[in-house]
């Protein structure tokens, strides 16, 4: 029946597209930490392979939004899905952003401070992936999605606390000049941006949670 | 069958369409409403089960309908349905949630009063019982229903996508049980007021035997599809995203109840199983989708806490079971009249009433001595309600007694012609005991349908009514049905 092949071809484009996800967050992680071990070409090599997911992302995002729209499939849902879909392509396109600037400004992050930007990308990702937890539970279990929100919320927490920790550090340390210091910050908020974003999706999550639940 | 009968066929197929333009809105209305089926599906579905709901199990409501009162001419027919129609469409220009079945009730009953029958009143409890039970069952089976699907979609994870799928298949099947209900329910308000002078006469098709029944009420129900086909669209549209404003989900559930509390009302063969396992079985009644409808999604909303209930459309359902029969019996009364005597059609065929010696004979037998009704002896009438008051008044019988009298009184010359044994009945249906008693009685005549039914009991037991209990309710309804056939077969139509 094309009623269920068309679903299960669009259930597969949303679990691809939260793969990309999932595993851009990854890429997103694992290249901080290449960067801040000077290790630049791998760096290097997983932004471009972020990048690439992030482009395949936006596909899969387009082609969900157009069979919804076309086949008239999930009228209650349809703008709570298509606008999670968009919330949760924003968390890998904030990665993206954050790791080309990484690429273009190349920050001097002094030894002192490299353990908080390792710790702030590593509960950014934490959060990126309850989050992408808990859009998979809301396609299947909605009941089961405030398990992984509560996860959310405390990871951006932590990231608050983290990059609060390290922007006070950084502008109370005797070493760096204004502009580093700046620059410094700019970064720390870039990486955060990452959990704030997750946290975003968290946030309409429980409301659309709540909407599906019968 | 002549123009002439197709015409007087028209208010029924009038009030078809109407049906069909309306209720099967209740069917897939919020489906198409909420664009999880496409119109035309929708359209396709509905048109097709409507006419097989109809012709394979519309009988059962039929009956029912034909025991309230049993319009026995073809213009009177046509001025009932056409009541109905009127009625209903002036109902719905009101803005009441109107059933063509509370309609047809009401209309029959002013053909009653104008022809001078008596109303059966047990049937017409039955009716009314049922359009109470109707909401009340189908706010219970929504309740259930859903508690149901909470429970199951709650275990299952089902993928959104996925369950969208099942939901609009099952919107598809569900609607198709809805409009199998439907037309197996309602075709006897359409139809049901023909049946006396069904046009239709049996015959074989493909090697299949359709009886004229059959032939009336897919009349009826293609009637019914085009009702569906031509206008549901745009009602299927204002339901789906007005007044019932419901997830794809409930509304599965709302139409779930519908179609099973308009099965229950209708079919014959759930009765059987019931009656057969002696349970007390749901009088099979016409009932009115839309208040079962507007029961389940009341009977939802109390499951929610009860504050989506608004309590107009509560009230417009208590209105419309006392407005809308009201307004078709006047409705009907008038135009009978009009046709009657403005354009001289026969409304109804005359009744003759006689208390012989049979009846006194039979009621001294019930235990009212002959001399109560000795100065009625010979007394002939065409007005079985006048005779009943004169009962009443007159001999100070309870109402229950004097109906009685007037049931026995009325004459029905009935002849058992051995050619017509021979020629009309069916040995399989009958069975041999059943055929070897009406051979017993070929030649004789008799003058009230009691005494051939007397006379089929003296000479086989298969013939005799059981005790009225549960149990035994199947069989007597299955003799009392032979019985009535045996009547339309022998009655001699060159006597009055």
């Amino acid at each position: 029946m094309s009623l269920f092949r068309t679903s299960r071809i669009i259930e597969r484009q949303i679990d691809e597209f939260l793969d990309a996800v999932n595993q851009g967050a990854l890429l997103f992680r694992d290249a901080v930490d290449a960067y801040l071990a000077g290790r630049l070409d791998e760096f290097n090599d997983k932004r471009e392979r972020l990048e690439e997911l992030e482009g395949r992302a936006d596909h899969l995002s387009r082609e969900v939004e157009s069979s919804l729209y076309t086949q008239s499939l999930i009228p209650e849902h349809r703008g709570d899905v298509l606008g999670l879909l968009e919330h949760t392509d924003d968390i890998i396109d904030r990665a993206k952003t954050c790791l080309q600037r990484f690429d273009v400004e190349r920050p001097d992050i002094p030894p002192a401070w490299q353990d908080h930007y390792h710790r702030l990308a590593h509960t950014a990702y934490a959060a990126a992936e309850a989050v992408v937890m808990a859009a998979r539970r809301f396609f299947r279990d909605p009941a089961g999605v405030t398990d992984y929100l509560f996860k959310v919320h405390h990871y951006e927490g932590e990231c608050d606390k983290i990059g609060l920790e390290l922007r006070r550090g950084i502008f109370a340390d005797p070493e760096l000049d204004l502009a580093h210091r700046q620059h410094l910050r700019y970064f720390a908020e870039a990486v955060d941006r990452v959990a704030d974003m997750a946290e975003a999706v968290a946030d309409r999550l429980a409301i659309y949670s709540i909407k599906r639940r019968l | 069958m002549t123009l002439g009968v197709l015409f007087f066929l028209s208010s029924g197929l009038f009030l078809g369409w109407s049906l069909g333009a309306n209720d099967a809105a209740n069917v897939f209305g919020t489906a198409v409403g909420s664009r999880m089926v496409r119109f035309g599906t929708a359209a396709l579905i509905c048109s097709v089960f409507v006419i097989v709901g109809a012709v394979l199990g519309g009988s059962g409501a039929a009956h029912t309908l034909g025991r309230l009162g049993s319009v026995n001419a073809l213009a009177g027919a046509f001025t009932v349905a056409l009541s109905a129609a009127l009625s209903t469409f002036a109902m719905t220009r009101a803005g009441l949630p109107v059933s063509t079945s509370q309609a047809i009730v009401g209309a029959i009953i002013g053909w009653n009063l104008y022809a001078g029958m008596i109303t059966d009143t047990g049937a017409l409890t039955s009716i009314v019982l049922s359009w109470v039970l109707c909401p009340l069952l189908a706010g219970v089976a929504a309740v259930v229903i859903f508690l149901l699907l909470k429970a199951t979609l709650g275990r299952a994870h089902i993928h959104l996508l996925r369950q969208d799928a099942l939901v609009r298949a099952g919107l598809i099947l569900v609607g198709a049980f809805g409009a199998y209900s439907l037309g197996a329910n309602n075709i006897a308000n359409v139809m049901g007021v023909f049946l006396p002078d069904n046009p239709f006469p049996d015959r074989e098709l493909l090697g299949m035997s359709v009886t004229g029944v059959q032939q009336l009420f897919m009349l009826g129900g293609v009637a019914i599809a085009v009702g569906v086909m031509t206008y549901s669209g745009k009602v299927m549209r204002t339901v789906g995203g007005g007044i019932m404003r419901l997830s794809p989900e409930a509304a599965l559930v709302v139409v779930m109840a519908q179609a099973l509390v308009l099965f229950v009302f209708a079919s014959e063969e759930l009765e059987a199983w019931l009656l057969g396992h002696g349970l007390p079985s749901i009088p099979l009644v016409p009932v009115s989708s839309s208040q079962a409808v507007i029961g389940a999604i009341v009977g939802l909303g109390l499951l929610r806490g009860g504050r989506m209930i608004r309590l107009r459309p509560l009230g417009s359902i208590g209105l419309g079971w006392l407005a809308t029969p009201a307004a078709a019996g006047v409705t009907a009364f008038v135009l009978l009249f009009v046709v009657d005597n403005v354009f001289d059609q026969t409304v109804a065929r005359t009744v003759h009433f006689r208390v012989d010696e049979a009846v006194t004979a039979r009621m001294e037998d019930e235990g009212v001595p002959a001399s109560t009704l000795a100065d009625l002896l010979g007394t002939e009438t065409t007005n079985g309600l006048s005779l009943q008051k004169t009962l009443e008044r007159d001999h100070a019988l309870a109402r229950h007694v004097a109906r009685r009298v007037v049931g026995l009184a009325e004459v029905a010359p009935i002849h058992v012609d051995l050619v017509r044994i021979n020629r009309d009945l069916d040995p399989d249906w009958l069975g041999v005991d059943q055929m070897r008693a009406v051979r017993s009685l070929a030649g004789l005549r008799f003058d009230h349908t009691w005494q051939l039914y007397d006379a089929l009991a003296q000479a086989s037991p298969l013939w005799r009514l059981r005790e009225d209990i549960p149990l035994n309710r199947l069989w007597n309804k299955e003799v009392r049905q032979k019985r009535e056939f045996l009547v339309r077969t022998f009655r001699d139509e060159s006597q009055p």
